[in-house]
Protein backbone atom coordinates (compact mmCIF):
# COMPACT_ATOMS: atom_id res chain seq x y z
CA UNK A 1 0.00 0.00 0.00
CA UNK A 2 2.92 2.37 0.78
CA UNK A 3 6.32 1.83 -0.84
CA UNK A 4 9.17 4.23 -0.26
CA UNK A 5 12.61 3.61 -1.69
CA UNK A 6 15.80 5.63 -1.07
CA UNK A 7 13.85 8.75 -0.15
CA UNK A 8 15.93 11.90 0.26
CA UNK A 9 14.61 15.29 1.38
CA UNK A 10 16.76 18.38 1.58
CA UNK A 11 15.82 21.74 3.08
CA UNK A 12 18.53 23.95 1.62
CA UNK A 13 21.77 22.25 2.60
CA UNK A 14 20.16 20.33 5.46
CA UNK A 15 19.48 16.67 4.73
CA UNK A 16 16.36 15.65 6.68
CA UNK A 17 15.73 12.25 5.07
CA UNK A 18 18.82 10.34 3.95
CA UNK A 19 17.82 7.52 1.64
CA UNK A 20 14.91 6.24 3.73
CA UNK A 21 13.18 2.93 2.85
CA UNK A 22 9.70 2.22 4.16
CA UNK A 23 6.91 -0.24 3.35
CA UNK A 24 3.41 -0.65 4.74
CA UNK A 25 1.03 -3.37 3.64
CA UNK A 26 -2.73 -3.09 3.35
CA UNK A 27 -4.37 -3.09 6.79
CA UNK A 28 -1.16 -2.50 8.73
CA UNK A 29 -1.04 0.04 11.56
CA UNK A 30 2.54 1.32 11.62
CA UNK A 31 3.80 3.48 14.48
CA UNK A 32 6.66 5.66 13.31
CA UNK A 33 8.77 6.53 16.33
CA UNK A 34 11.76 8.79 16.66
CA UNK A 35 13.19 11.80 18.46
CA UNK A 36 12.35 15.40 17.56
CA UNK A 37 13.97 16.40 14.28
CA UNK A 38 14.28 12.83 13.03
CA UNK A 39 12.17 13.65 9.96
CA UNK A 40 8.86 11.99 10.92
CA UNK A 41 6.62 14.94 10.06
CA UNK A 42 8.59 15.66 6.88
CA UNK A 43 8.10 12.04 5.84
CA UNK A 44 4.34 12.20 6.45
CA UNK A 45 4.12 15.50 4.53
CA UNK A 46 5.80 13.83 1.55
CA UNK A 47 3.37 10.88 1.74
CA UNK A 48 0.52 13.40 1.90
CA UNK A 49 1.84 15.18 -1.23
CA UNK A 50 2.28 18.41 0.74
CA UNK A 51 6.03 18.36 0.16
CA UNK A 52 8.09 17.18 -2.81
CA UNK A 53 10.78 14.56 -2.33
CA UNK A 54 14.26 15.69 -3.39
CA UNK A 55 15.08 12.18 -4.65
CA UNK A 56 13.82 8.64 -4.31
CA UNK A 57 10.63 6.80 -5.16
CA UNK A 58 7.34 7.11 -3.29
CA UNK A 59 4.19 5.13 -4.09
CA UNK A 60 0.95 5.30 -2.15
CA UNK A 61 -1.99 3.00 -3.02
CA UNK A 62 -0.17 2.17 -6.26
CA UNK A 63 0.18 5.79 -7.37
CA UNK A 64 3.52 7.54 -7.73
CA UNK A 65 4.35 10.81 -6.01
CA UNK A 66 4.55 13.62 -6.91
CA UNK A 67 3.33 12.78 -10.45
CA UNK A 68 -0.04 11.27 -9.46
CA UNK A 69 -0.62 13.40 -6.37
CA UNK A 70 -4.34 14.01 -6.97
CA UNK A 71 -5.03 10.26 -7.18
CA UNK A 72 -3.06 9.72 -3.97
CA UNK A 73 -4.91 12.51 -2.17
CA UNK A 74 -8.28 10.94 -3.05
CA UNK A 75 -7.22 7.80 -1.17
CA UNK A 76 -5.56 9.49 1.77
CA UNK A 77 -6.80 10.84 5.10
CA UNK A 78 -4.47 13.03 7.16
CA UNK A 79 -4.68 14.08 10.81
CA UNK A 80 -2.03 16.36 12.29
CA UNK A 81 -1.71 18.06 15.67
CA UNK A 82 -3.48 21.01 14.02
CA UNK A 83 -7.14 20.18 13.36
CA UNK A 84 -7.34 21.82 9.87
CA UNK A 85 -10.84 23.02 10.78
CA UNK A 86 -12.55 26.40 10.52
CA UNK A 87 -13.49 27.82 13.92
CA UNK A 88 -16.25 30.02 12.51
CA UNK A 89 -18.08 27.08 10.90
CA UNK A 90 -20.10 24.46 12.78
CA UNK A 91 -18.94 20.84 13.00
CA UNK A 92 -21.47 19.88 10.34
CA UNK A 93 -20.50 22.77 8.05
CA UNK A 94 -16.82 21.82 8.31
CA UNK A 95 -17.57 18.24 7.29
CA UNK A 96 -19.88 19.33 4.50
CA UNK A 97 -17.23 21.75 3.20
CA UNK A 98 -14.56 19.06 3.08
CA UNK A 99 -17.13 16.62 1.66
CA UNK A 100 -17.69 18.98 -1.28
CA UNK A 101 -13.93 19.34 -1.76
CA UNK A 102 -13.67 15.54 -2.01
CA UNK A 103 -16.75 15.25 -4.23
CA UNK A 104 -18.64 12.95 -1.88
CA UNK A 105 -21.96 11.87 -3.38
CA UNK A 106 -24.57 11.47 -0.62
CA UNK A 107 -23.10 14.10 1.65
CA UNK A 108 -26.00 14.29 4.12
CA UNK A 109 -25.89 10.57 4.89
CA UNK A 110 -22.10 10.46 5.07
CA UNK A 111 -21.91 13.50 7.35
CA UNK A 112 -24.47 11.90 9.70
CA UNK A 113 -22.51 8.61 9.73
CA UNK A 114 -19.22 10.30 10.53
CA UNK A 115 -20.67 12.55 13.24
CA UNK A 116 -22.19 9.46 14.91
CA UNK A 117 -18.90 7.56 14.63
CA UNK A 118 -16.86 10.30 16.31
CA UNK A 119 -19.55 10.98 18.91
CA UNK A 120 -20.20 14.59 17.94
CA UNK A 121 -23.73 14.25 16.53
CA UNK A 122 -25.28 16.17 19.49
CA UNK A 123 -22.85 19.08 18.89
CA UNK A 124 -23.18 19.15 15.10
CA UNK A 125 -24.58 22.71 14.98
CA UNK A 126 -22.05 24.22 17.39
CA UNK A 127 -19.19 26.39 16.14
CA UNK A 128 -15.87 24.56 16.16
CA UNK A 129 -14.20 27.40 18.06
CA UNK A 130 -16.38 26.50 21.07
CA UNK A 131 -15.06 22.90 21.05
CA UNK A 132 -12.43 21.56 23.44
CA UNK A 133 -9.10 20.44 21.98
CA UNK A 134 -10.19 16.80 22.27
CA UNK A 135 -13.46 17.42 20.44
CA UNK A 136 -11.62 19.31 17.70
CA UNK A 137 -9.24 16.38 17.29
CA UNK A 138 -12.15 13.93 17.02
CA UNK A 139 -13.73 16.17 14.39
CA UNK A 140 -10.36 16.29 12.61
CA UNK A 141 -10.46 12.49 12.41
CA UNK A 142 -14.01 12.75 11.11
CA UNK A 143 -12.78 15.14 8.42
CA UNK A 144 -9.99 12.74 7.50
CA UNK A 145 -12.22 9.62 7.19
CA UNK A 146 -15.11 11.42 5.49
CA UNK A 147 -14.12 10.24 2.01
CA UNK A 148 -13.41 6.69 3.25
CA UNK A 149 -9.67 6.70 2.47
CA UNK A 150 -7.58 3.56 2.08
CA UNK A 151 -4.57 5.09 3.86
CA UNK A 152 -4.56 7.21 7.02
CA UNK A 153 -1.65 9.34 8.23
CA UNK A 154 -1.61 10.59 11.83
CA UNK A 155 1.07 13.08 12.84
CA UNK A 156 1.24 13.13 16.65
CA UNK A 157 -2.55 13.19 17.08
CA UNK A 158 -2.34 13.02 20.90
CA UNK A 159 -0.44 16.32 21.19
CA UNK A 160 -2.12 18.71 23.62
CA UNK A 161 -4.87 16.29 24.68
CA UNK A 162 -5.71 15.40 28.28
CA UNK A 163 -5.98 11.79 29.49
CA UNK A 164 -9.70 11.39 28.80
CA UNK A 165 -9.42 12.98 25.37
CA UNK A 166 -6.47 10.66 24.54
CA UNK A 167 -8.51 7.60 25.57
CA UNK A 168 -11.43 8.73 23.47
CA UNK A 169 -9.10 9.43 20.53
CA UNK A 170 -7.61 5.93 20.88
CA UNK A 171 -11.08 4.40 20.63
CA UNK A 172 -11.70 6.32 17.42
CA UNK A 173 -8.26 5.25 16.11
CA UNK A 174 -9.12 1.60 16.81
CA UNK A 175 -12.40 2.03 14.91
CA UNK A 176 -10.49 3.57 12.00
CA UNK A 177 -7.95 0.71 11.94
CA UNK A 178 -10.62 -1.98 12.40
CA UNK A 179 -12.04 -1.09 8.99
CA UNK A 180 -8.90 -2.46 7.33
CA UNK A 181 -7.26 0.87 6.51
CA UNK A 182 -3.51 1.20 6.32
CA UNK A 183 -2.43 3.56 9.09
CA UNK A 184 0.88 5.32 9.67
CA UNK A 185 1.10 7.27 12.92
CA UNK A 186 3.96 9.26 14.39
CA UNK A 187 4.03 9.62 18.15
CA UNK A 188 6.24 10.18 21.18
CA UNK A 189 3.78 8.35 23.44
CA UNK A 190 5.16 4.81 23.40
CA UNK A 191 2.62 3.46 25.91
CA UNK A 192 -0.28 4.47 23.69
CA UNK A 193 1.12 3.30 20.36
CA UNK A 194 2.12 -0.05 21.89
CA UNK A 195 -1.58 -0.87 22.25
CA UNK A 196 -2.63 0.54 18.90
CA UNK A 197 0.00 -0.35 16.28
CA UNK A 198 0.75 -3.69 14.64
CA UNK A 199 4.28 -2.63 13.67
CA UNK A 200 6.86 -0.24 15.07
CA UNK A 201 9.47 1.54 12.95
CA UNK A 202 12.11 3.82 14.44
CA UNK A 203 13.25 6.77 12.35
CA UNK A 204 16.52 8.30 13.42
CA UNK A 205 18.71 10.80 11.56
CA UNK A 206 16.68 10.39 8.38
CA UNK A 207 16.62 6.60 8.03
CA UNK A 208 14.65 3.69 9.54
CA UNK A 209 17.06 2.11 12.01
CA UNK A 210 14.79 -0.67 13.33
CA UNK A 211 11.44 -2.29 12.59
CA UNK A 212 9.46 -4.96 14.41
CA UNK A 213 5.95 -6.38 14.49
CA UNK A 214 3.99 -6.27 17.75
CA UNK A 215 4.03 -10.08 17.98
CA UNK A 216 7.78 -10.18 17.41
CA UNK A 217 8.54 -7.52 20.00
CA UNK A 218 10.85 -8.92 22.69
CA UNK A 219 10.55 -7.08 26.00
CA UNK A 220 8.81 -3.74 26.02
CA UNK A 221 8.62 -1.08 23.35
CA UNK A 222 10.74 1.39 25.32
CA UNK A 223 13.73 -0.99 25.33
CA UNK A 224 13.31 -1.65 21.61
CA UNK A 225 13.14 2.10 20.96
CA UNK A 226 16.26 2.85 23.01
CA UNK A 227 18.21 0.09 21.27
CA UNK A 228 17.12 1.40 17.88
CA UNK A 229 18.28 4.92 18.70
CA UNK A 230 21.65 3.58 19.82
CA UNK A 231 22.29 2.02 16.39
CA UNK B 1 14.01 -10.10 8.17
CA UNK B 2 10.49 -8.89 7.48
CA UNK B 3 8.48 -8.42 10.63
CA UNK B 4 5.37 -7.16 8.96
CA UNK B 5 2.22 -8.97 10.10
CA UNK B 6 -0.39 -10.09 7.61
CA UNK B 7 -3.57 -8.10 7.23
CA UNK B 8 -6.25 -9.56 9.43
CA UNK B 9 -9.25 -7.46 8.56
CA UNK B 10 -10.37 -6.43 5.12
CA UNK B 11 -11.77 -3.01 4.48
CA UNK B 12 -15.40 -3.13 3.37
CA UNK B 13 -16.11 -1.83 -0.13
CA UNK B 14 -16.18 1.95 -0.28
CA UNK B 15 -19.61 3.54 -0.53
CA UNK B 16 -18.18 6.97 -1.18
CA UNK B 17 -18.27 8.52 -4.60
CA UNK B 18 -14.87 9.62 -5.97
CA UNK B 19 -14.81 13.04 -7.60
CA UNK B 20 -14.53 13.44 -11.34
CA UNK B 21 -12.15 16.15 -12.52
CA UNK B 22 -14.79 17.70 -14.83
CA UNK B 23 -17.18 18.76 -12.07
CA UNK B 24 -14.71 18.60 -9.19
CA UNK B 25 -13.01 21.86 -10.11
CA UNK B 26 -16.19 23.97 -10.17
CA UNK B 27 -17.50 22.26 -7.03
CA UNK B 28 -14.26 22.99 -5.14
CA UNK B 29 -14.25 26.65 -6.27
CA UNK B 30 -17.85 27.06 -5.11
CA UNK B 31 -17.17 25.24 -1.81
CA UNK B 32 -14.22 27.48 -0.93
CA UNK B 33 -16.08 30.67 -1.81
CA UNK B 34 -19.12 29.53 0.20
CA UNK B 35 -16.90 28.63 3.15
CA UNK B 36 -15.21 32.06 3.13
CA UNK B 37 -18.53 33.88 2.94
CA UNK B 38 -20.14 31.75 5.67
CA UNK B 39 -17.16 32.19 8.02
CA UNK B 40 -17.04 35.94 7.37
CA UNK B 41 -20.78 36.30 7.97
CA UNK B 42 -20.19 34.96 11.48
CA UNK B 43 -16.90 36.62 12.40
CA UNK B 44 -17.11 39.87 10.37
CA UNK B 45 -13.37 40.27 11.02
CA UNK B 46 -12.26 40.88 7.50
CA UNK B 47 -15.03 43.09 6.12
CA UNK B 48 -15.22 45.30 9.19
CA UNK B 49 -11.45 45.91 9.12
CA UNK B 50 -11.49 46.72 5.41
CA UNK B 51 -14.53 48.94 5.70
CA UNK B 52 -13.40 50.94 8.73
CA UNK B 53 -9.99 51.48 7.14
CA UNK B 54 -11.51 52.60 3.81
CA UNK B 55 -13.92 54.99 5.53
CA UNK B 56 -11.10 56.49 7.59
CA UNK B 57 -8.99 57.04 4.49
CA UNK B 58 -11.66 58.95 2.58
CA UNK B 59 -12.61 60.98 5.67
CA UNK B 60 -8.95 61.92 6.22
CA UNK B 61 -8.65 62.90 2.56
CA UNK B 62 -11.82 64.96 2.97
CA UNK B 63 -10.25 66.94 5.83
CA UNK B 64 -6.79 67.09 4.28
CA UNK B 65 -7.73 68.32 0.81
CA UNK B 66 -10.07 71.28 0.36
CA UNK B 67 -11.24 70.57 -3.16
CA UNK B 68 -12.69 73.08 -5.58
CA UNK B 69 -15.75 71.52 -7.27
CA UNK B 70 -14.03 71.63 -10.66
CA UNK B 71 -10.98 69.78 -9.29
CA UNK B 72 -12.97 66.91 -7.77
CA UNK B 73 -13.27 64.78 -10.94
CA UNK B 74 -9.49 65.09 -11.38
CA UNK B 75 -8.49 64.12 -7.82
CA UNK B 76 -11.24 61.58 -7.09
CA UNK B 77 -9.84 58.63 -9.14
CA UNK B 78 -6.54 58.74 -7.24
CA UNK B 79 -8.23 59.01 -3.83
CA UNK B 80 -10.69 56.22 -4.65
CA UNK B 81 -8.12 53.74 -5.93
CA UNK B 82 -5.64 54.42 -3.13
CA UNK B 83 -8.50 53.70 -0.71
CA UNK B 84 -9.52 50.48 -2.51
CA UNK B 85 -5.95 49.22 -2.80
CA UNK B 86 -4.98 49.83 0.85
CA UNK B 87 -8.24 48.41 2.19
CA UNK B 88 -7.93 45.45 -0.20
CA UNK B 89 -4.44 44.66 1.07
CA UNK B 90 -5.81 44.30 4.60
CA UNK B 91 -8.44 41.84 3.34
CA UNK B 92 -6.01 39.83 1.21
CA UNK B 93 -3.60 39.40 4.11
CA UNK B 94 -6.33 38.33 6.52
CA UNK B 95 -8.03 35.99 4.05
CA UNK B 96 -4.89 33.87 3.62
CA UNK B 97 -3.78 34.20 7.25
CA UNK B 98 -7.03 32.50 8.34
CA UNK B 99 -6.06 29.50 6.21
CA UNK B 100 -2.47 29.39 7.40
CA UNK B 101 -2.84 30.01 11.13
CA UNK B 102 -4.98 26.95 11.85
CA UNK B 103 -3.27 24.80 9.24
CA UNK B 104 -6.38 24.90 7.05
CA UNK B 105 -4.29 25.61 3.95
CA UNK B 106 -2.93 22.07 4.31
CA UNK B 107 -6.54 20.85 4.56
CA UNK B 108 -7.30 22.54 1.23
CA UNK B 109 -4.09 21.26 -0.39
CA UNK B 110 -4.97 17.70 0.65
CA UNK B 111 -8.19 17.73 -1.39
CA UNK B 112 -8.01 15.73 -4.64
CA UNK B 113 -8.72 18.69 -6.89
CA UNK B 114 -6.61 20.82 -9.19
CA UNK B 115 -4.95 23.27 -6.80
CA UNK B 116 -5.80 26.22 -8.98
CA UNK B 117 -9.39 25.63 -7.78
CA UNK B 118 -8.17 26.83 -4.37
CA UNK B 119 -6.85 30.00 -6.01
CA UNK B 120 -10.10 30.72 -7.84
CA UNK B 121 -12.22 29.93 -4.76
CA UNK B 122 -10.18 32.29 -2.59
CA UNK B 123 -10.05 34.91 -5.34
CA UNK B 124 -13.82 34.99 -5.85
CA UNK B 125 -14.32 35.30 -2.08
CA UNK B 126 -11.82 38.17 -1.91
CA UNK B 127 -13.46 39.82 -4.90
CA UNK B 128 -16.89 39.69 -3.24
CA UNK B 129 -15.45 41.31 -0.09
CA UNK B 130 -13.78 43.97 -2.24
CA UNK B 131 -17.05 44.71 -4.08
CA UNK B 132 -18.94 45.00 -0.79
CA UNK B 133 -16.44 47.57 0.48
CA UNK B 134 -16.51 49.45 -2.84
CA UNK B 135 -20.30 49.53 -2.93
CA UNK B 136 -20.36 51.08 0.55
CA UNK B 137 -17.50 53.51 -0.10
CA UNK B 138 -18.94 54.89 -3.35
CA UNK B 139 -22.13 56.44 -1.87
CA UNK B 140 -20.24 57.72 1.19
CA UNK B 141 -17.67 59.37 -1.08
CA UNK B 142 -20.46 60.78 -3.28
CA UNK B 143 -22.06 62.43 -0.23
CA UNK B 144 -18.78 63.73 1.25
CA UNK B 145 -17.52 65.25 -2.02
CA UNK B 146 -20.89 65.95 -3.63
CA UNK B 147 -19.90 64.04 -6.75
CA UNK B 148 -21.95 61.43 -8.62
CA UNK B 149 -19.88 58.22 -8.84
CA UNK B 150 -22.67 55.97 -10.11
CA UNK B 151 -21.66 56.21 -13.75
CA UNK B 152 -21.90 52.86 -15.63
CA UNK B 153 -18.46 53.37 -17.22
CA UNK B 154 -16.85 54.03 -13.83
CA UNK B 155 -18.51 50.93 -12.37
CA UNK B 156 -17.05 48.90 -15.27
CA UNK B 157 -13.58 50.29 -14.47
CA UNK B 158 -14.00 49.36 -10.80
CA UNK B 159 -15.06 45.85 -11.84
CA UNK B 160 -12.08 45.33 -14.17
CA UNK B 161 -9.59 46.99 -11.82
CA UNK B 162 -10.77 44.96 -8.84
CA UNK B 163 -10.50 41.66 -10.75
CA UNK B 164 -6.90 42.42 -11.74
CA UNK B 165 -5.94 43.64 -8.28
CA UNK B 166 -7.53 40.71 -6.45
CA UNK B 167 -6.10 38.14 -8.90
CA UNK B 168 -2.54 39.33 -8.32
CA UNK B 169 -3.20 39.96 -4.63
CA UNK B 170 -4.56 36.47 -3.97
CA UNK B 171 -1.59 34.88 -5.71
CA UNK B 172 0.98 37.00 -3.88
CA UNK B 173 -0.76 36.68 -0.51
CA UNK B 174 -0.53 32.90 -0.82
CA UNK B 175 3.23 33.37 -1.24
CA UNK B 176 3.60 35.97 1.52
CA UNK B 177 1.58 33.96 4.03
CA UNK B 178 4.32 31.30 4.09
CA UNK B 179 6.72 33.82 5.64
CA UNK B 180 6.92 35.29 9.14
CA UNK B 181 6.84 38.86 7.79
CA UNK B 182 3.69 38.34 5.73
CA UNK B 183 1.98 41.59 6.83
CA UNK B 184 4.92 43.67 5.58
CA UNK B 185 5.82 41.46 2.65
CA UNK B 186 2.48 41.51 0.83
CA UNK B 187 2.40 45.28 0.10
CA UNK B 188 6.08 45.22 -0.87
CA UNK B 189 5.44 42.42 -3.37
CA UNK B 190 2.03 43.58 -4.50
CA UNK B 191 2.30 47.32 -5.11
CA UNK B 192 5.03 47.22 -7.80
CA UNK B 193 3.16 44.48 -9.69
CA UNK B 194 -0.17 46.31 -9.68
CA UNK B 195 1.25 49.58 -11.05
CA UNK B 196 -0.17 48.87 -14.55
CA UNK B 197 -3.66 48.06 -13.24
CA UNK B 198 -3.62 51.03 -10.87
CA UNK B 199 -2.45 53.41 -13.60
CA UNK B 200 -5.04 52.16 -16.09
CA UNK B 201 -7.82 52.20 -13.47
CA UNK B 202 -7.03 55.77 -12.36
CA UNK B 203 -6.78 57.05 -15.94
CA UNK B 204 -9.99 55.30 -17.06
CA UNK B 205 -11.89 56.40 -13.92
CA UNK B 206 -10.70 59.98 -14.48
CA UNK B 207 -11.81 59.80 -18.10
CA UNK B 208 -15.37 58.85 -17.15
CA UNK B 209 -15.57 61.41 -14.32
CA UNK B 210 -14.25 64.24 -16.53
CA UNK B 211 -16.56 63.23 -19.39
CA UNK B 212 -13.78 62.50 -21.91
CA UNK B 213 -14.50 60.86 -25.27
CA UNK B 214 -14.80 57.08 -25.14
CA UNK B 215 -11.99 56.73 -27.68
CA UNK B 216 -9.60 58.29 -25.13
CA UNK B 217 -10.70 55.89 -22.40
CA UNK B 218 -10.83 52.62 -24.35
CA UNK B 219 -7.03 52.04 -24.45
CA UNK B 220 -7.00 52.10 -20.63
CA UNK B 221 -9.97 49.72 -20.49
CA UNK B 222 -8.15 47.41 -22.91
CA UNK B 223 -5.05 47.51 -20.70
CA UNK B 224 -7.17 46.58 -17.68
CA UNK B 225 -8.83 43.70 -19.53
CA UNK B 226 -5.50 42.37 -20.85
CA UNK B 227 -3.92 42.63 -17.41
CA UNK B 228 -6.85 40.68 -15.91
CA UNK B 229 -6.57 37.90 -18.47
CA UNK B 230 -2.77 37.64 -18.16
CA UNK B 231 -2.76 37.47 -14.38
CA UNK B 232 -5.67 35.04 -14.16
CA UNK B 233 -3.78 32.78 -16.59
CA UNK B 234 -0.47 33.17 -14.72
CA UNK B 235 -2.13 32.40 -11.38
CA UNK B 236 -3.85 29.33 -12.88
CA UNK B 237 -0.48 28.03 -14.08
CA UNK B 238 1.75 28.81 -11.10
CA UNK B 239 -0.48 28.50 -8.01
CA UNK B 240 0.40 24.82 -7.52
CA UNK B 241 4.12 25.69 -7.30
CA UNK B 242 3.52 28.75 -5.12
CA UNK B 243 1.78 26.79 -2.37
CA UNK B 244 3.96 23.69 -2.49
CA UNK B 245 6.69 23.27 0.12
Amino acid sequence: MIEVCKLIKLFGAKKVLRGMDFHAQEGEFVALLGPNGAGKSTFLRILASLSRPTAGEVRVAGYKLPGQAAAVRARLGVVTHQPLLYGDLTAEENLRFYGRMYGIGDLNTRTDEVLELIGLAPRRRDLVRTFSRGMQQRLAIGRAILHDPDVMLFDEPHTGLDQDACDMLDNVLREVAARGRTVVMTSHDLARVEDLATRFDVLSRGVITASTGRNELRGNLLDFYREALAI
Amino acid sequence: MDHRPQTQKQKPPSTVHRPSSATGFARAVFAITWKDLAAELRSRELLSAMLVFALLVIIIFNFAIELEPKLRPVITPGVLWVTFVFAGTLGLNRSMAIEKDRGCLDGLLLAPVDRSAIFFGKMIGNLIFMFVVEMIILPVYSVLYNLNLFIPGLLLVILLGSVGYVAVGTLLSSMAVQTRTRDMLLPILLFPVIVPVLLAAVKASGGFLQGLELTEIIPWLNLLAVYDVIFLAVAYMVFDYVVEE
